[in-house]
């Protein structure tokens, strides 16, 4: 469980830290790279890293329009269209940014079990 | 659901693999194989997610991108940031933009290469998308950002010549050591902002469309000149009258379309006397109207561009100082067209609207002088028709002789395609636009544009002359460098005097020249001279005491030069100068009311008639009832009236079926102005135009007031309530975000009254762009309001927080800031300074 969460924590900071100077994608990168460094066992390898990027990305979002009214959230919600619901958008953007460092978490650990010939 | 096929595809393959490996009984191989597959398969999945989200799906975003909350619109929730120090590379001296509570900046500059420079680098802050997409526009690059949907729109562009106008603008300069100076200065204070940015930076509009900004260029300015050009004179109806002339003849050609109509008030008052011209006036020569079948013509400029100013003299200001009033009226989009700004330097310092791309205050103020611009609407764009030599277009007929044709090769790039290249043939008329690859349908046969638009000229130096002018010899001073698109350029001074120039380059044309196709073989029909500038109409402190414009006629019939209606205003104007002669004396409330006033003269000159000539027997009560309200209407387009929206379904549906003839496939037509429209079913009701073509019967004014009436009538049978078509549901004024009206950034449904050819001219789409009114006081005082915000930023409350104000008929008082450290009023200031 600890080793769930420090790598949830991991990808976090990493992806913060990349996304400084990084595109959209340093979230991807930095899942990849704590999956890789500190593999996790069986699903927890899928859903530590979703949890982390969903996570990133709904707080993160969610301190930017909360901060503004969600004057252009709101707006966005309309084009995309979710019928002008910034929860809903929220949510959706959360998923998006989960299900990528998902993935590349994912990857980063069988990248890792394909170096160490585990099987 | 294209991942899940996927993933199911794997399940399926990895079943059919396990099986044949299981019959090999060799589970160490399997082993290794699975976990090539594993690896395999989580390889591909992220980099499907990466590739899904990192590029546009059909109509989405790339939604990694857009959805990012480091990069993406996330980074758009926000206001510009207004506070703080920077220092850029290009400035001279520390420059200090105060802004107030409305977002206008007030730029102090210590020099005018820093004032542009500012005005540049703050433009593009809070509208560089804008700025970058009118020009894209302009220049006809939008298959750049669209693709293959925008080829049409960019040939139309380049086949206008707007790239190659933009360039003589540019030419003519450059050829100014000052302006070129100024504009550089400009250009680099925009790039300085560009340079700054990150991608998580760009306005959102770059995000959802997936592309970039690009390097401001001089010629990008020249190209948003080009874009006002081609919106306020680009306009014409020659080829259309053509096929008119040729379907309906002279005769009714001439009784539908008349030089001049019958009521006329004129820019330049009547009495006005022209003993001063003594020019020679061009004789008519022999030559025959090509009487062509013209399918199709350009898209044209919104019917409705055009505007009101108006300036009153001390003696008539309840005051004592002259009073002056402008409001532009243009497309209702979003972001506004115009942002504004006060701009100063020790040595001078004016306020008003500028255009975002341009140097300068467009509509303004110092503390000298104020002025303001309506459209001159002038037919200054001909046709010529053009009989190459063979199919290669090489040359033309010309006095008998073949004249060899430039070829100009425009390079239109297509997002995701190869370029196209359209090969346009120039004459020494200019662009042949329309030609068997566009629009035409003749090997051998063109029509070639001739238009003050692609003459150049250093209109931009108008306006840096107008911003620092002092007097009345000043802004005459600064008009001569004006050339198109002609405008009336209202002017009043601290000193007394008012005026108004209808300014611009206007050929010296023979009688009827260019009202129609023209054989553009004969040197006769060529464009020879252009009327002086000292001839052109003006007036100067008038008796009357107040000069004032609205688009219509500049002159009445007794101005020794040709003219003659081509699109010219005829309500606005009487119901602003009855306004301005009902009052000896007038205040800023007076101007208020008229800048937002909503009577319906066009109405009030028709309804009568229909009124009284409508069979009431044909009627039934509730029929009658609608009919009853319409007589008790006071002719007030007010927004919660119900009168206007039922007269207005009634006049469409009269004006379309009295011009049913021009319901015609395949020809280009425009029908007869709305004044002679009403002149001739007043006046001639039982004439040709009134029959219905389609009815074996004869109809007249009257059959079709009431056809029309009954058929207008039960459009309201599908509203719900009385309530629910009073006139601004009716009416449904918008205004569009500039990106194809985006929903989502555009604001619908505003309440306000007005109509097309009331003083407050509001439409669905169009209106009062900008109000401006200024007293020359000392210092002066000016109100000003637009139907927009002074950020471009969908995700800033200033993007739209003007409208609710200007649609209530409100303004906001200007801040004219006296010096740099008159900041009682300031919300917050940046300081620019030379990076050291």
């Amino acid at each position: 469980m600890i080793q769930k969460l420090s790598n949830l924590v991991a990808i976090i900071i990493l992806a913060v830290l990349l996304e400084q100077f990084l595109p959209w994608w340093s979230l991807m990168l930095a899942s990849f790279a704590v999956s890789f460094l500190r593999d996790l066992k069986g699903s927890a390898s899928f859903w530590m890293p979703f949890l982390a990027g969903a996570l990133l990305w709904l707080v993160h979002s969610f301190i930017l329009a909360n901060a503004n009214d969600y004057v252009l959230t709101n707006k966005m919600a309309v084009l995309f269209p979710l019928q002008g619901n910034a929860a809903l958008l929220l949510l959706v953007s959360s998923c998006i940014g989960g299900l990528a460092a998902g993935f590349s978490g994912v990857f980063g650990k069988e990248c890792r079990l394909l170096l160490d010939k585990k099987y | 659901m294209e991942i899940r096929l996927i993933l199911i595809n794997f399940k399926f393959c990895e079943i059919t693999l396990l099986a044949n490996l299981h019959t090999n009984q060799n589970l160490q191989h399997l082993h290794r194989f699975m976990n090539r597959f594993t690896f395999l398969r989580s390889l591909f999945l992220a980099a499907l997610f990466f590739y899904l989200l990192n590029n546009p799906i059909g109509k989405l975003p790339p939604l990694g991108k857009i959805l990012s909350p480091s990069e993406g619109f996330w980074q758009n929730e926000k206001d510009e940031v207004t506070t703080g120090a920077l220092g850029l590379e290009g400035l001279k001296e520390p420059v200090r933009i105060h802004y107030d509570a409305q977002l206008v900046p007030h730029v102090f500059a210590q020099n005018d290469l820093d004032l542009y420079f500012a005005q540049g680098y703050i433009t593009a802050k809070h509208r560089l998308w804008q700025m970058e997409f009118q020009t894209h526009a302009a220049a006809g690059r939008l298959s750049e950002i669209f693709g293959k949907k925008a080829l049409e729109h960019d040939r139309m562009q380049r086949r206008k010549g707007m790239v190659f106008g933009a360039e003589n603008t540019l030419k003519d300069m450059a050829a100014d050591a000052e302006t070129i100076a100024l504009l550089d200065a400009y250009t680099q204070g925009i790039n300085s902002y560009i340079n700054s940015l990150d991608p998580e930076d760009y306005p959102v509009e770059y995000k959802l469309l997936n592309y970039a900004p690009e390097a401001w260029t001089p010629l990008k300015t020249s190209l948003l000149l080009m874009y006002m050009t081609d919106m306020l004179c680009g306009g014409d109806a020659d080829l259309e009258y053509t096929n008119a002339l040729r379907l309906f003849g002279k005769k009714r050609f001439d009784a539908w379309y008349p030089d001049f109509f019958d009521t006329l008030d004129p820019v330049v008052p009547k009495e006005t006397s022209w003993n001063h011209i003594s020019s020679s006036m061009p004789t008519v020569p022999n030559q025959q109207t090509p009487l062509d079948e013209i399918a199709e013509t350009f898209e044209k400029p919104h019917p409705n561009n055009g505007s009101n100013n108006w300036a009153i003299s001390a003696e008539k200001s309840y005051s004592g100082n002259p009073i002056l009033a402008n409001d532009p009226h243009l497309g209702l989009n979003l972001p506004s067209i115009w942002f504004v700004m006060q701009l100063a330097t020790p040595k001078h310092s004016s306020y008003g609207a500028t255009l975002p791309g341009a140097l300068g205050v467009i509509s303004g103020f110092n503390k000298h002088i104020a002025w303001g611009e309506t459209n001159a609407t002038r037919d200054v764009k001909d046709w010529y028709k053009i009989q190459f030599q063979d199919a290669s277009k090489t040359t033309y007929r010309y006095e008998g002789n073949w004249k060899a044709a430039r070829i100009r090769v425009e390079e239109i790039k297509i997002k995701g395609q190869a370029s196209f290249l359209d090969s346009v043939r120039y004459t020494h008329h200019g662009p042949v636009s329309y030609d068997a690859s566009f629009k035409g349908r003749h090997d051998k046969e063109g029509y070639a544009m001739k238009w003050v638009g692609h003459l150049g000229g250093n209109g931009q130096r108008t306006f840096l002359e107008l911003n620092r002018g002092k007097n009345y010899e000043n802004y005459l001073a600064a008009l001569q460098h004006w050339v198109a698109p002609a405008q009336n350029f209202v002017f009043a001074s601290a000193d007394g005097d008012i005026a108004l120039w209808v300014q611009g380059d206007f050929a010296n044309k023979w009688k009827g020249q260019g009202k129609f196709l023209m054989d553009g073989s004969l040197a006769a029909n060529d464009w020879k001279a252009y009327i002086p500038k000292s001839d052109n109409a003006f007036s100067k402190n008038p008796k009357r005491g107040f000069v004032s414009s609205a688009n219509q006629y500049p002159t009445d019939q007794s101005y020794p030069y040709y003219v003659f209606n081509d699109g010219y205003e005829s309500y606005r104007n009487r119901i602003i100068n009855t306004f301005l002669s009902s009052k000896n004396k007038l205040d800023l409330e007076d101007f208020k009311s008229l800048q937002n006033n909503n009577f319906n003269l066009k109405a009030s000159e028709l309804l009568p008639t229909m009124l009284a000539e409508i069979n009431r027997d044909a009627l039934n009560t509730k029929e009658l009832r609608m009919l009853e309200l319409l007589a008790s209407w006071n002719y007030d387009n007010g927004m919660n009236a119900l009168a206007p929206s039922l007269w207005t379904e009634w006049w469409n549906q009269l004006y379309k079926l009295t011009w049913d003839e021009f319901e015609q496939k395949d020809v280009a037509l425009k029908k007869p102005f709305t004044y002679q429209t009403i002149y001739l079913l007043k006046n001639k009701p039982n004439d040709t135009y009134a029959d219905i073509v389609a009815t074996t019967t004869v109809e007249t004014a009257k059959d079709l007031f009431l056809i029309s009436f009954q058929s207008a009538m039960s459009v309201f049978d599908t509203w719900d309530a009385k309530s629910s078509y009073k006139w601004s549901n009716y009416k449904g004024t918008a205004a569009r975000h500039l990106l194809q009206g985006l929903p989502a950034f555009s604001r619908f449904d505003i309440p306000i009254g007005g109509e097309e050819n009331s003083p407050n001219a509001v439409t669905h789409d169009h209106g009062p762009s900008w109000r401006m009114i200024v007293e020359m006081s000392s210092p002066p005082k000016a109100l000003g309001i637009y139907p927009g915000g002074q950020s471009g930023n969908p995700g800033s409350v200033y993007y739209d927080n003007f409208i609710d104000t200007w649609a209530a008929g409100d303004y906001f008082e200007a801040l004219f800031m006296q010096s740099t450290t008159d900041t009682k009023h300031i919300r917050s200031t940046q300081t620019l300074s030379p990076k050291s």
